[in-house]
């Protein structure tokens, strides 16, 4: 019962005129950010930080927090639409939810993203609601030596992604892990890889990456050829998803919210991990594997759920802790502070009003993206359908002040360029840039967390064995690698990947 | 709205008064570049002041963020911008430290900067996992001392400022110990609530609020005085680590070469920021105070500047710890 009287306290706070206000300035300023592939919540949070010292604490976060789950939502958009992720949660949603578009079936894709993150965020916002203080605690109980045994999992289970060779996924992979270590390192402060070029001695951001590899490899592609032109949508066959759709779509997004929330509290990329880890579940105990690729609604509705799940149950730490799990959080806790508020384990106490009202228009914002997105649809496809030689510029325009707006540096436009020109070389030799982008994230963190579990355990390795966690992630792993290679089961894996082979 | 019209009147009429270059500054948007990520600690500070400081200089005052290569990205960046005085540069200790940890620096911190004036001094705590065995900061030394083999000290990142308190309370007790680091404040506070390495020194701007919910055992603070804030605990100088002094100074820089008066005016506007109710009561919050009115000066600056180059490079010499 004390959580029903938390929540009233946070519906107090939460439903006066003024903060439904900023709720629905921030949900609808994080959509149009979201959309525009490039710029970012944590750029928009940025500028619009200065506002915020003059609004109340709760308002300002209601509004911030708004920013950071609408740009979820409208991420999917770019990455169903033109194959463009936004932000790296949707990089999994690219793979399904662009084949969906290409069919003329953007609409559907388009509902099932929604659909499916409202879903999540609800259920996320409870779990916020009712367990925080206890999830939290769970999360300190993972140490480097689970991280570590958790991103092995994750990268056997990013081979999943790939449907064409194997060989060509593994090669992406391995070139992602190496692009990542670019940088100084951690624990020497050695720079590694860097050609004594100051810009690269924090590595390579995520988003120019994805910026160049998708964005301008695919437009590069596209102009190459007026009739291989993959954004061109042919044919719109309706905007809402079918009743076969909703059945389809039904067990994944359940699936999806519950991986997108437990990977979500732990701190660092818990909801990227979580959009890719639901896509290769999907993929791997669906009876038709063979539609994954080629545009599987499920594709689309597992990792959508799981990254909004993820996006809500992130601010667990922040919320309880007062520790940022991302940079978004060291935002808005920034945020706080220049309001007199210090965010850590005394704000649910002290502050009851600023963190239940946070919860609860979290639920609003969701609700609000749900009713601001499901009218929008129909507008963002007839968008895509214009005239190609309209649209690339814009998206040219929009990739390279995004990309400029994170650190004010020309460096980072010229290397979105390189990588642009790298994208499409891949393209051409039909490497998928997707599990590249996994290796590229999970690379160097796996590289930070084993160095770490080694130093910390003075050198011996049986440390990742003989805590029971990270034992049973990789007893997971290698039965992941087990059915991948063994070799009975190899001609149902080839049936299985080698669509487009 | 009228009343920032009447103050930038005002400067005009002042400005009209001093010399030449200075003449008309400011007449357009000031920048002030922090090199660090928006929200965190050092932009927090930058943001502080920024506002008292346009009030008085009757100009908006921008903050922007360049992070990148432990601040080095945007010291190198300011230091070859205009020197007309509306690029103006807030960094911290790192700025001295710099000068050692990178061997191959773009710019000469001694020579390729104005100093403004002293902001803050962000003093630093020692801080501990919460089951660890030491009551006090005397029984902590002698434990940390007689188990150096299984204690592990958690850092920041090479550079950061928990990283030269490491090195520095290392060299004062005399025991090298094991290091962890971490990309940040935010994972490596993460691991020592979950007791995965067993003791850090950070700056009160981070470590309060996580003292104050008893997630951490606390055990000293490494400036010279107590802090008001945390008055229960001991300096380490007070508990027998003598002349141990640490802290996150912050002050403002511009280009070299940018005119006296200019320099002037801005040193001014910051003395007059320090003074602001507002602005003290948030540095209260975050456990520090404003630097007195007579630090707060390019001279000041200078010279405090220079002794911290020359505290930190044999320190860092001898651990033999560099960025690059």
């Amino acid at each position: 019962m004390e959580l029903l009287a938390n929540l009233s306290i946070g519906f107090d706070a939460a439903f006066t005129f003024i903060n439904l206000l900023y709720c629905l300035i921030g949900v609808t300023l994080g959509t149009v950010v979201g959309v525009l592939p490039g710029l970012g919540p944590i750029a928009t949070i940025a500028i619009l930080l200065p506002v915020t010292f003059t609004l109340e604490p709760v308002s300002s976060l209601i509004m911030l927090s708004g920013i950071y789950y609408g740009a979820q939502y409208g991420g999917s958009t770019t990455a169903i639409l033109i194959n463009l992720p936004g932000e790296a949660t949707s990089v999994a949603t690219t793979l399904d939810g662009h084949a969906m578009a290409k069919q003329g079936r953007a609409g559907p894709a388009l509902a099932t993203a929604a659909i499916g993150s409202f879903f999540a965020g609800t259920v996320a916002t409870f779990l916020l609601a009712a367990f925080a203080p206890p999830l939290a605690e769970l999360a300190l109980k993972f140490g480097p030596q689970e991280y570590f045994s958790l991103m092995v999992l994750g990268l056997v289970a990013s081979i999943v992604l790939a449907h064409g060779s194997l060989l060509k996924a593994i090669g992406m992979i391995l070139l992602g892990l190496v692009l990542g270590l670019i940088g100084t390192d951690v624990n020497s402060g050695m720079q590694r890889y860097t050609f004594e070029l100051p810009e690269l001695a924090d590595g390579i951001g995520f988003v120019i990456v994805a910026m160049g590899m998708f964005g301008l490899g695919e437009i590069i592609r596209n102009l190459e050829n007026e009739t291989t032109r993959t954004s061109v949508v042919k044919g719109i066959t309706g905007l809402m998803p079918t009743k076969e759709d909703l059945k389809r779509m039904a067990a994944p997004i359940l699936r999806g919210t519950a991986l997108g929330s437990i990977l979500g509290i732990l701190p660092g990329n818990g909801a990227l991990l979580g959009s890719f880890t639901a896509y290769s579940v999907e993929k791997k105990i669906s009876k038709t594997p063979e539609r994954f690729g080629k545009g599987a609604i499920e594709g689309v509705a597992a990792p959508e759920s799981a990254n909004n799940a993820g996006a809500q149950t992130s601010f667990i730490p922040m919320l309880t802790l007062g520790i940022p799990s991302s940079p978004v959080m060291a935002l808005m806790i920034g945020a706080l502070i220049i309001q007199g508020i210090q965010p850590g384990p005394t704000v649910m106490t002290e502050q009851p009003a600023l963190f239940w009202g946070i919860i609860v228009s979290m639920w609003i914002g969701n609700l609000f993206l749900v009713i601001l997105n499901l009218p929008l649809i129909g507008i963002w496809v007839r968008m895509v359908s214009a005239p190609y030689h309209l649209l690339y510029p814009a998206i040219l325009v929009f990739c390279g002040v995004g990309v400029y707006s994170i650190n004010s540096s020309t460096f980072d436009v010229y290397l979105m360029a390189l990588f642009g020109l790298l994208g499409y070389i891949f393209s051409k030799l039909e490497c998928e840039p997707a599990p590249m982008l996994l290796g590229f994230i999970l690379g160097p963190m796996m590289e930070e967390y084993l160095r770490r579990a080694m130093i910390l355990s003075r050198g011996d390795a049986t440390t990742f064995l003989t805590r029971p966690i990270s034992a049973s992630l990789l007893a997971m792993s290698v039965v992941a690698m087990a059915i991948v290679l063994l070799p009975a089961i190899r001609r149902t894996r080839e049936v299985a990947f080698r669509e487009d082979g | 709205m009228s009343r920032r019209i009447l103050a930038s009147f005002g400067v005009m009429v002042l400005a009209s008064m001093s010399s030449a270059h200075a003449d008309n500054y400011p007449s357009k948007v000031i920048t002030l570049v922090v090199p660090f990520s928006a929200g965190g600690p050092t932009d927090t500070v930058a943001r502080l002041i920024a506002q008292p400081m346009s009030k008085k200089l009757g100009q908006t005052i921008i903050v922007e963020n360049i992070g990148g290569a432990g601040g080095t990205l945007a010291a190198g960046r300011v230091a070859r911008s205009d020197n007309d005085g509306y690029t103006v540069f807030l960094h911290h200790i790192g700025m001295a430290t710099s000068a050692t940890l990178y061997r191959k620096l773009p710019y000469n911190v001694l020579t390729d900067f104005e100093p403004i004036g002293l902001v803050t001094s962000v003093p630093m705590t020692i801080i501990a996992k919460k089951d660890f065995p030491a009551k006090d900061i005397k029984e902590f030394i002698t434990y940390v001392k007689t188990n150096h083999e299984k204690i592990t000290y958690g850092n920041a990142g090479i550079g950061a400022a928990s990283h030269l308190c490491g090195m520095l309370f290392m060299s004062a007790i005399g025991t090298p110990l094991t290091t962890v680091s971490y990309k940040g404040t935010g994972p490596a506070m993460n691991d020592l609530l979950g007791g995965v390495f067993d003791f850090m020194c950070d700056q009160t701007t981070n470590t309060t609020p996580q003292i104050k919910g008893e997630k951490v055992k606390a055990y000293a603070v490494t400036s010279k005085t107590r802090v008001a804030s945390l008055s229960n605990l001991p300096t380490l100088a007070e508990s027998g680590l003598k002349n141990f002094e640490v802290s996150v100074w912050h002050g403002l820089y511009a280009p070299k070469g940018t005119p006296k008066p200019i320099i002037e005016k801005v040193s001014a506007a910051l003395r007059e920021a320090l003074k602001d109710p507002i602005v003290k009561q948030r540095f209260a919050d975050l456990g520090t105070e404003p630097e007195p009115q007579d630090r707060a000066t390019p001279e000041a600056h200078r010279a405090y500047l220079k002794a911290e180059v020359e505290k930190w490079a044999p320190i860092i010499k001898a651990a033999g710890s560099y960025a690059d």
